[in-house]
């Protein structure tokens, strides 16, 4: 390592399969033995063609998809948590006040509108109703969504409309770690560049970002380091 | 974390002869948490269910239950008188037919009224406001407070039955397919409505449902049961995305998309 920072994730001989019971058992390995970690301010952009365990891995450190060895530290708070082991309320308190996650898709809840969509994560943190939905005006604005669908449930929004509220959702609260499941891919080039924007204040605040980017520009804007997980995985 | 559980289940298991309705259930509920129990019909989430809510009486096994002065009893042996005191003041049951939870023959108003009065309120005006408070919060027209449940539709009915639950305030909602019966477009409205109360409040709940979408929207955690045992446990997302046992698999990918 050449980091001087602590990491804020670090993913140790990480292990993960899929075993599926109704197709006879079969076992599909996706990760082995993977390391990796993530320091404040970087933002680690994971190289490999589709297919090959990206998302597994983002999932992972989510704590949405349960490895089967290895650990999955991070930083949250004073204290690194693996996620690997950690009871389910220890898992939604590292997402409430320490990672964000950014996925391909939104997943819609009816009746609720964008606004609350989007002030959710801070209002989770705590932050006042009035201030939350202040700070996701402010957001929602930058994202160039137009004001008359902020009211509305984004059940009918476009692609596009729906992932800048997946952006705005998973940015809004400032978290200390970002995993990023292509945020960028049904967009175009103008809201792709806000997304690098958001990257780099992010970078800035001292966010530890990882992620997919399917976009060579967008890649080359915001890496400040390449990973793939073939490396990644010990001999 | 060193909060207590609200409620410390062990080995809580109930037969029916040689018929096994759950066996050996254990888990922890904190406050604050919205715990999901799934399984087809006959998984015995039902028989877990009614064993925790005093309804059904259990073979073996111990609740504790953290009352609100931090002392600890278990349910399952406290006297009939406390365990009534402790259901009408601490406990609420959301019934799947909002028409067991409810009593049909008093007004709405009165449905919400005395469930304050079981608990000591006694002020008319004051028992009044807060049945008014409560059926807007649920989302009932103030004009229907006089208005009798049976001329209310069941989606309405269901509402009503949850401002009756939680006007309490209890610290332990126990919801029995509270979408069951309803159509669709209701579900989604009381999902809605659940979801945002349960935030709000703060509230600790189990909830059984056969309904997986119902669980990710409502549940924290979630406990899937199968011929009377638990399976598989974990976080509402990881079970219902990347489900271990042959049985949860099997839910899962039975779920029909739209």
């Amino acid at each position: 390592m050449t980091s001087r920072d602590p990491a804020a994730i670090e993913v140790r001989d990480l292990a993960k399969s899929f075993t599926l019971h109704s197709q006879g058992g079969v076992t599909l390995p996706v990760l082995r033995r993977l390391r990796l970690s993530v320091s404040a301010g970087e933002c680690v952009v994971l190289s490999d063609p589709s297919g090959a365990g990206k998302s597994t891995l983002l999932r992972a450190i989510y704590g949405n998809y349960k490895p089967q060895a290895g650990e999955i530290l991070v930083r949250h708070g004073d204290r690194m948590v693996d996620v690997a082991l950690a009871e389910p309320r220890q898992i939604l308190d590292v997402r409430r006040r320490t990672m964000g996650y950014v996925s391909q898709f939104l997943r819609v809840i009816p009746r609720v509108p964008a606004l609350l969509v989007v002030a959710e994560p801070l209002r989770a943190l705590g932050v006042g109703k009035a201030d939350a939905i202040e700070r996701a005006r402010a957001i929602l604005a930058r994202l160039r969504i137009p004001e008359r669908l902020w009211g509305l449930s984004p059940v009918t929004f476009s692609g596009g409309e729906q992932q800048r509220v997946n952006v705005a959702r998973g940015f809004i609260a400032g978290h200390p770690i970002l995993l990023l499941d292509e945020p960028t891919a049904s967009l175009d080039a103008a809201s792709r560049a806000l997304v690098v924007q958001l990257v780099h204040e992010a970078r800035q605040r001292g966010t530890a970002l990882l992620g997919t980017f399917h976009e060579t520009d967008v890649r080359e804007r915001v890496a400040t380091r390449v990973v793939s997980l073939s490396e990644a995985e010990a001999a | 974390m060193t909060e207590r559980a609200l409620l410390t289940v062990r080995g809580l298991s109930k037969r029916y002869g040689d018929r096994v309705g759950c066996l050996d259930v254990g888990f922890n509920l904190w406050p604050g948490e919205v715990l999901g129990v799934v399984g087809e019909s006959g998984s015995g989430k039902t028989t877990v269910l009614h064993c925790l809510s005093g309804r059904l009486e259990p073979t073996s096994g111990s609740t504790e239950f953290l009352q609100r002065d931090g002392s600890v009893v278990d349910i399952l042996r406290l006297p009939e008188v406390a365990r009534r005191r402790l259901a009408r003041t601490d406990w609420a049951l959301v019934q799947q037919n909002p028409r067991d939870g409810l009593r049909m023959g008093v007004s709405a108003g009165a449905n919400v009224g005395e469930r304050i009065m079981a608990v000591g309120a006694r002020h008319y005006g004051q028992i009044r406001g807060q049945a008014l408070d409560w059926l807007s919060q649920v989302e009932i027209p103030r004009e229907r407070i006089d208005d009798l449940p049976g001329t209310f539709s069941g989606g309405m009915q269901q509402r009503l039955q949850i401002a009756r639950c939680l006007v309490t305030r209890p610290r332990l909602v126990f919801m029995d397919e509270p979408t069951g019966g309803l159509d669709v477009s209701v579900q989604a409205r009381l999902l809605d409505l659940l979801r945002s109360l349960v935030a709000d409040l703060g509230l600790s709940a189990i909830v059984v449902t056969h309904d997986l979408a119902v669980t990710r929207l409502l549940a924290h955690r979630l406990l899937v049961m199968r011929g009377g045992e638990v399976v598989e446990s974990g976080l509402t997302d990881q079970v219902l995305d990347d489900p271990q046992h042959p049985y949860t698999q099997l839910l899962v990918s039975s779920v029909l998309q739209p």
